[in-house]
């Protein structure tokens, strides 16, 4: 019983926090909203009186006292009502939905392939960091965190698309709907699309997930525990992998929870280069266009975002850690 | 005549460290052994190459540092240089071992049952149930209260003298013959390191395991070990029986190393103590390498290395026999 | 009274500047450092590509073949040549041409120019802010160290692009459009500074808070000295290793975040092209063919990052050794 009240207060505290942060960020959007360029001027043909003018900003509430101003926008929010996109003249709400599907298939499987395959090469570097494939893995790694995610891209079009032919170099391939969700993982023109820019996404956060694995799980061989596993004669099995690894996870779950929510932000850079229909791709339009509601928009999502992802990640600890899940009381005692 | 054979034969044994700028020495050409059932202890000041020759006989040295010269012999079959395989199996089953700092020995994310079955199944034949159970009693011989509530806790849940038993329990989990007992009571307070060492000593007579008792702490060696060897400076200054080591020293610095212990019912003016320090292991001078503070030194001591040499009733290394 | 704790604070020796050089020197190549530095084969070689870059870049006018600003110099019967040992016509352009005749190479070391111009100014710009509220929050604490603290992490939750992005755009709907060329290098700047000044303030933080309950500091104050001042003083020192390895990892990271607005069309324009400007305006042409446009401003890019990054590195293992 105790440890679940130690639990619920620990979730309370973490929703307020986040709740503290989406508060704040979306002040942020509203002063973009309220203050950046002139939402009259996209709303209204040049030759529109000044006198209609100020009866549209009257009418919209422009004129009311800020704090006014932001409770009406807060409740808009919350709503799910975002305002009209200057440039597309449509509901922003509308138009992040449609694309929200391309973005988030986009950054799962990449995530799922820098984790699949960013795990293992950082297991395999920091147990044998002195053999050939060992060295190959970090010259890869050195390569992945140099080299400008953009340019991976190209050169991925360069070679598999226009000289060899064998995948597309822009854009999803068919899509299948899905209630409202459209997929591409469904179609073979889908997936073939997906392949390089899910490459190109992931690259960078595989790294950052091999190197630290192979920093954590080098720290983790050297610990007593692991020297006492190994002077018990367990296999090197049962001390690697059994021991050492679960001990890297509590900072690999951290990185790879926030990696994950970079991930959607990073997607604008790969939706660019392989003109992939996403929000990323909206969000640059956006910001070309000096398109505010988009941009808030996109700005309160992304927070929305990692802020569910970080709660995700710390509930995460909880079941990994048995020592987070002990009184506090305890936890003094103890040190 | 395998009756007489020492269960642990150390010969000419030599640990080097190499770095950039040369090799150290750290072990320098240490012979010793140990009797089925016998508790050797080793003494010395922290540097002196205890801890390594212990690390040293498990297989656990840590790179850089490597045997460089000698052999480790159990029950007169080499196992210093066994492939790694082989040498993990001897590991727990043959030779345990203790380490110094009970809170950190234990991985904190797996409860203590599920370390003590994977030891025992790791060595034995046992079923999931039998190695709970042999768990169970192993805790309970330990001295853990309620071992049966205890059994799935986690490293936390206990106090650093509660986690050094369980160490104990992982030790002993299946019956070793040696165990190496590296300063198993540094880390704990004053009030339980007797209990902890009491009850080591009773466990091991019990199960006639023989224990290297590796500690800079002169009194648990007299009240614990049978033998002793003192160490210094990478080498061994001195060995014999304990009662001869602490009443009847030879070896200069064996003779300071026991005036520095307070004895209870003697009354002595003040506690002798050794002046300098041990030195370096890039500056171990030529000759014997205690010449820089012995009270005794003369000519022959800088010149030449002393070997371990048969003097009263313990064996020393010092040109004054 | 006064006397006696000035003299306290009088900590170094008065030695002539040069004899205090010349010491300095000889400690330096007898150190561990230098050593590692020697030793490691990898680092020479990142260390003489990053001064070539960085020389190249500084000397643009005078070793690139042509000057790729001069429009009087194009000729847009050069256009789209492939690179020397690709073209058969005997134009002689090493790395061949763009679309509008400009020299590929001229056009690479200008762009480094800009890019290095951008990466410097905005991780000295990011320094200098983070090391501003990393003494003030640590020497100050209380309400403002929370506050400035709490800013730090949600920022740092984000990533630096997005924020970068975010500020252009705001810039962007603030100025009227046909500035907006002419501020672009400053935008991208303050953006990127920005984006980046948490790392050295939080170093910075941690720092202070350990300088700030000596004796020193309070006998400062005794003696009517500022005690920012004094911590300046002695603060700096102490964290002047850290502050070199994050800003030459940051001044990579502020190269990438640069070339990679650019390339997303933010950042610098195509009057002005830095390496991302180069790659953008190149991707245009990779399914015609003119594969090089693209390629050799991203390659060069790439090797600047990866030997700072390297550099950056082997800093950090050599002052820190107890990192691996």
């Amino acid at each position: 019983m105790g440890t679940m009240g130690v639990m619920a207060a620990f979730v309370l505290r973490r929703i307020f926090q986040a709740i503290i942060v989406m508060l704040v960020v979306s002040l942020l959007a509203f002063v973009m909203f309220t203050f950046v360029g002139d939402p009259i001027a996209q709303m209204v043909g040049q030759d529109t009186s000044l006198a209609d003018r100020a009866a549209l900003r009257d009418r919209l509430g422009l004129n009311d006292p800020i704090i006014l101003q932001y409770a009406r926008y807060l409740g808009n929010v919350v709503q799910g009502d975002f305002g009209i996109s200057f440039r597309t003249a449509r509901r922003v709400d509308v138009l992040l939905a449609e694309r929200m599907p391309a973005t988030l298939e986009l950054a799962l499987v990449a995530a799922l392939y820098a984790l699949l395959a960013g795990v293992p090469m950082g297991v395999y570097t920091g147990l044998y960091p002195d053999r050939w494939l060992s060295r190959v893995f970090q010259a890869v790694s050195l390569a992945g965190i140099s080299l400008p995610t953009f340019f991976i891209g190209i050169l991925l079009i360069l070679f598999f698309g226009v000289v060899l032919g064998w995948l597309p170099t822009f854009g999803r391939g068919q899509t299948v709907q899905v209630g409202w969700w459209s997929t591409g993982l469904l179609t073979v023109s889908g997936l073939k699309s997906l392949i390089m820019p899910a490459f190109t996404l992931g690259m960078f956060q595989l790294t950052l997930i091999m190197r630290l694995v192979r920093s954590e799980m080098l720290e983790v061989l050297r610990t007593d525990y692991i020297k006492f596993a190994r002077a018990r004669g367990l296999s090197n099995r049962a001390v690697h992998f059994g021991h050492a690894l679960k001990n890297t996870l509590v900072p690999v779950i951290t990185i790879t929870g926030l990696q994950l929510g970079s991930l959607i932000a990073f997607a604008i850079i790969t939706e660019t280069v392989f003109q992939w229909p996403g929000m990323g791709l909206l969000f640059l339009q956006a910001i070309q266009f000096v398109d505010i509601p988009v941009m808030s928009t996109y700005l309160i999502l992304v927070a929305a975002f990692f802020v569910v992802i970080n709660l995700v990640v710390d509930l995460l600890y909880y079941a990994v850690d048995p020592r987070l899940r002990m009184d506090s009381s305890a936890a003094g005692a103890t040190g | 005549m395998a009756a007489n054979q020492p269960l642990l034969q150390v010969n000419n044994l030599r640990i080097e460290f190499p770095n950039r700028r040369g090799t150290l020495v750290a072990v320098d050409d240490i012979s010793l052994h140990i009797d089925p059932g016998e508790v050797l202890g080793v003494v010395g000041e922290s540097g002196a190459g205890k801890s390594l020759t212990g690390a040293a006989i498990i297989g656990l040295l840590e790179p850089p540092g490597r045997i460089a010269g000698g052999e480790i012999l159990l029950d007169g079959r080499r196992i210093d240089n066994l492939p790694y395989e082989q040498m993990r199996r001897i590991r727990g089953k043959e030779i345990g071992a203790i380490f110094q700092d009970p809170l950190t020995s234990l991985n904190p994310l797996y409860k203590i049952s599920r370390q003590l079955v994977e030891t025992i199944q790791t060595h034995t034949d046992m079923s999931a149930t039998q190695a709970r159970n042999h768990a169970l009693d192993l805790l309970d011989s330990v001295g853990i209260p309620a071992a049966s509530e205890r059994l799935d806790a986690y490293p936390h849940e206990f106090s650093g003298g509660m986690r050094q038993r369980v160490v104990i329990a992982l030790a002993l989990a299946v019956n070793p013959r040696l165990i190496i007992a590296d300063e198993p009571t540094t880390a704990l307070d004053v009030s339980i390191q007797a209990q902890i060492i009491g009850l080591l000593r009773r466990l091991c007579r019990d199960h006639g395991t023989a224990v290297m008792l590796v500690t800079h702490d002169m009194g648990v060696i007299a009240e614990t070990a049978d033998r002793v060897a003192v160490m210094y400076a990478g080498r061994i200054a001195e060995v014999g029986p304990v009662e001869a080591v602490v009443k009847d020293a030879r070896h200069p610095y064996t003779h300071g190393l026991m005036g520095s212990i307070p004895a209870v019912g003697h009354h002595v003016e003040r506690l002798t103590q050794i002046d300098g320090a041990m030195p370096r292991l890039t500056e171990i001078p030529p000759g014997c390498a205690f010449n820089p503070r012995c009270p005794k030194v003369f000519d022959k001591c800088l010149a030449e290395r002393p070997d371990l040499r048969p003097a009263g009733r313990t064996d020393v290394s010092c040109w004054l026999y | 009274m006064t006397k006696a704790v000035s003299d306290d604070l009088e900590i170094e020796p008065r030695l002539t500047p040069a004899r205090r050089l010349v010491d300095g020197l000889r400690r330096f190549f007898d150190g561990d450092i230098w050593h590692s530095f020697k030793s490691s084969r990898i680092t020479v070689v990142a260390t003489v590509i990053t001064l070539v870059i960085f020389l190249a870049a500084l000397f643009a006018p005078l070793v690139s073949p042509s000057n790729p600003y001069d429009l009087a110099t194009l000729n847009l019967l050069d256009a789209f040549t492939a690179p020397v040992w690709v073209d058969d016509t005997g134009a002689g352009f090493l790395l061949g041409t763009d679309d509008q005749g400009r020299d590929m190479l001229s056009a690479i070391i200008f762009g480094t120019r800009v890019s290095l111009l951008v990466g410097f100014a905005s991780i000295f710009f990011a320094m200098v802010i983070g090391i501003s509220l990393g003494l003030l929050s640590g020497y100050v604490g209380g309400l403002t160290d929370a506050v400035i603290m709490r800013i730090a992490d949600i920022q740092l939750s984000f990533p630096a692009i997005l924020i970068a992005l975010l500020i252009d755009g705001v810039v962007r709907g603030v100025l009227p459009s046909d500035r907006h060329n002419d501020v672009a290098v400053w935008v991208l700047i303050f953006a990127i500074g920005i984006s980046n000044w948490v790392q050295f303030a939080r170093t910075v933080r941690g720092s202070c808070m350990v300088e700030r309950n000596k004796e020193y500091v309070q006998a400062a104050r005794v003696i009517g000295i500022h005690p920012i001042v004094i911590m300046l003083r002695h603060v700096l020192p102490n964290v002047m290793g850290p502050v070199l390895v994050i800003a030459t990892i940051g001044l990579a990271v502020a190269v990438l975040t640069e070339a990679t607005l650019s390339f997303l069309g933010v950042g610098m324009p195509p009057t002005r092209p830095s390496l991302g400007t180069l790659v953008n305006t190149g991707q245009n042409f990779l399914a015609s063919g003119e594969w090089w446009i693209a390629v050799f401003p991203g390659l060069a890019l790439a090797t600047l990052v990866l030997a700072v990054n390297l550099l950056g590195d082997w800093l950090r293992d050599a002052l820190n050794p107890k990192l691996r």
